[in-house]
């Protein structure tokens, strides 16, 4: 990188501080609302500066959850939203990595056509095929519970290939000594191409559990009971209320804290996760 | 991590204490018998092999790319079917038994170490499939490891090795196994000049002290000549030669042999003009097509021995390499081209190497002979060889 002389230095900094402020700005009126009085708020004398609930406002957001139109504890809808994100970022990596394994190692027929199949449903996001889905789903009793939660979101075009590009470039010699080694495919499966996936496998993990936390639209509709409410889902149900006020200091608490998570996934993992992008270390 | 490694090791011989009773192979011949290989295409890449290692004998299948020795190779180890023929190791036909059961061990060309796992296991990962004991396997890899001076090393990763280290873990891990049979894929072609003579040597000693059968591919005629036992040069999916080295050098049965094998290769021409024609008259020799001289078998000279074969050269480049000196010739008559070969020149064009550094200047005309005996004569075709 090039040290820049000192003014033009400064110019850089304060356009990177400014574009640092209109990312986290909103995220900080979040936060200060969540420590509010819900009375200044819907008044709209606001402060700017955090006031003096935070305590009581994430309790009650926590463990109770609003009083006025779920009383649903976000405690509760958080860990709907882990075991639904850990699930489907557990699932599709399990399910992606063994198809993967199927499709590169293994001749059997119509190979071709089945990793084209699995391609083409790329094209297909849940939006799209979400009435045969929520039939199925609904055929095997699995509404308002985990397993259908994450079931129809696990299947995943985009792993299977990720993992396919990298077992490609797995030297084919390695496979050939785990045979001459007395290694079978499920040896070498287990022993050689799973430790060198490690950083793939953690890459992939950061980006899934953050797509299945922020699941939105298919929580929304096989979940009628508040007792399985996500918590994306049930951020808008604090909201929707007609006939009371919208409790705005637990809504906000409750957006920050449905933030968490994937901020700590990203914070742990992050070391990795690069690595598993760039690294092509074999 | 750099200055840890021992790169002094690489050159340094082996230990001189005595191996150890667990590393004394059991012994085993390996048997070609017309062996095949079509692939589903119908495209043939071996075409009937017939080859004899007696046990432990170190058998050297050479040859340009392309040949078949690697696929031949990986016929014995398992890895490629066969389609026709048998593959018989130690008296039993395993044309249909699986790469671990054969009782074999190869190393690679890229060494396939597992890069995730440490030294010791890369060693140990083959033995423990097989459901060793622990302590016997420890055994066995601080055995190998003492043998191959890799004990300082037992703990790294593959990565943090260098490339003769590295050979030597892939070779660490076929000796644990004390197998019937090693097998070597062109394990040398990623190592610097240096370092392969080096490892060539070493591969050597190792495979007299441990008696086991060695099957090794290379294209490097030179690693050929010097470590084989048993020659086989093949060229199209098929054997051209089976021999000794140097038997193969002195009488190569066909003109691909001759110009493969020995470095500058052999000089090749055809019989047919007059000035080579009226020189060969008079014996067997005349009925021949094509007439070979190795570069060191010319000397320049005005006289021409009898039944020899004399030729006016006009000097067109030296090399000069220090004890030797190759000169390259042009003949005053252009010829037709004899035989494709690796390594062929130019029409017309003849190497005489010569020792010392003394040679004629460029343009100079000279005239360079070699005696009866060593000449060699083929068919026209160049298949077959001919006694003059």
């Amino acid at each position: 990188m090039v040290e820049e002389e000192g003014f033009r230095r400064y110019v850089a900094h304060i356009i990177l501080w400014i574009g640092i402020a209109i990312v986290a700005f909103p995220v900080y009126i979040a936060f200060v609302a969540s420590t509010q009085d819900n009375a200044l708020i819907a008044n709209g004398q606001m402060s700017l500066l955090p006031g003096g609930h935070f305590f009581e406002t994430y309790y009650q957001t926590i463990f109770v959850g609003t009083s006025g139109s779920t009383r649903e504890p976000v405690g509760n809808m958080m860990l709907n939203s882990l075991v639904m994100a850990l699930l489907i970022a557990v699932g599709k990596i399990a399910i992606s990595i063994i198809s993967a394994y199927a499709i590169v190692y293994f001749r059997f027929p119509f190979r071709m056509p089945i990793f084209w199949i699995i391609f083409i449903t790329l094209m297909l996001p849940v939006e799209v095929r979400i009435y045969p889905t929520y039939k199925i789903v609904a055929d095997l009793h699995m509404l308002d519970s985990y397993a259908g939660l994450a079931l129809p979101l696990i299947a995943s075009a985009t792993a299977t290939l990720l993992f396919r590009q990298f077992f490609m470039t797995v030297p084919d010699e390695l496979l050939e000594a785990s045979r001459i080694d007395g290694a079978g495919p499920l040896r070498f499966f287990w022993d050689t191409l799973l430790p060198l996936s490690r950083t793939n496998m953690a890459a992939l993990f950061v980006i899934l559990f953050i797509l299945g936390w922020n699941q939105y639209l298919w929580p929304l509709l096989i979940t009628t009971r508040d007792d399985m409410q996500t918590i994306q889902v049930g951020i808008r149900k604090m909201i929707t209320t007609t006939d009371a006020l919208t409790e705005w200091p637990i809504v906000m608490a409750t957006a920050m804290l449905a933030m968490l998570p994937p901020v700590f996934v990203v914070v742990a993992m992050q070391k990795l996760f690069v690595r598993g992008l760039v690294e092509t270390e074999k | 991590m750099g200055s840890l490694l021992l790169p002094c090791s690489l050159v340094t011989p082996y230990s001189p204490l005595p191996i150890r009773y667990s590393l004394v192979q059991h012994m085993a011949n390996v048997t070609l018998r017309n062996v095949r290989k079509t692939y589903l295409g119908g495209f043939e890449a071996i075409k009937g092999v017939n080859v004899d290692v007696g046990d432990g004998q170190f058998c050297v299948l050479v040859g340009p790319s392309g040949c078949g020795k690697s696929t031949l190779l990986r016929m014995v180890a398992g890895l490629e079917t066969v389609t026709g023929g048998e593959i018989d190791i130690g008296g039993r036909v395993v044309n249909q038994v699986e790469p671990a059961d054969r009782d074999i061990a190869m190393v690679f060309q890229n060494y396939a170490l597992y890069p995730h796992m440490s030294v010791y296991n890369n060693m140990a990962y083959g033995l423990r499939n097989r459901g060793m004991a622990e302590a016997e396997i420890k055994t066995r890899v601080e055995e190998a490891a003492r043998v191959l001076e890799l004990s300082p090393m037992l703990e790294r990763k593959p990565r943090q090795l260098s490339g003769g280290q590295r050979q030597r873990v892939a070779m660490g891990r076929a000796i644990v196994r004390q197998p019937k049979v090693f097998l070597f894929d062109e394990p040398l072609s990623n190592l610097d000049a240096k370092l392969r003579i080096a490892m060539r040597v070493e591969i050597r000693k190792l495979q007299r002290r441990l008696n086991t059968t060695s099957i090794y591919v290379t294209h490097d005629q030179l690693e050929a000549m010097t470590l084989a036992d048993i020659l086989v040069v093949m060229n199209g999916g098929q054997v051209e030669q089976v021999g000794n080295p140097l038997a193969i050098y002195e009488k190569p049965a066909t003109t691909f042999v001759a110009s493969f094998i020995g470095a500058p290769p052999m000089n090749l021409m055809s019989t047919r003009p007059e000035e080579i024609r009226s020189q060969l008259a008079g014996s067997a020799a005349a009925d021949a097509g094509i007439l070979g001289i190795r570069p060191e078998d010319f000397v320049i000279t005005d006289q021409t021995p009898a039944g020899g074969v004399a030729l006016p050269l006009t000097v067109e480049a030296i090399e000069r390499v220090g004890a030797e000196t190759f000169v390259y010739g042009s003949r005053e008559q252009e010829e037709q081209r004899v035989a494709a070969t690796p390594g062929e020149l130019p029409p017309g064009e003849i190497i005489v190497r010569i020792p010392g550094t003394e040679a004629p200047a460029i343009g100079a005309k000279i005239r360079v002979a070699a005696v009866r005996t060593k000449l060699h004569l083929f068919s026209g075709d160049g298949r077959t060889r001919l006694e003059a």
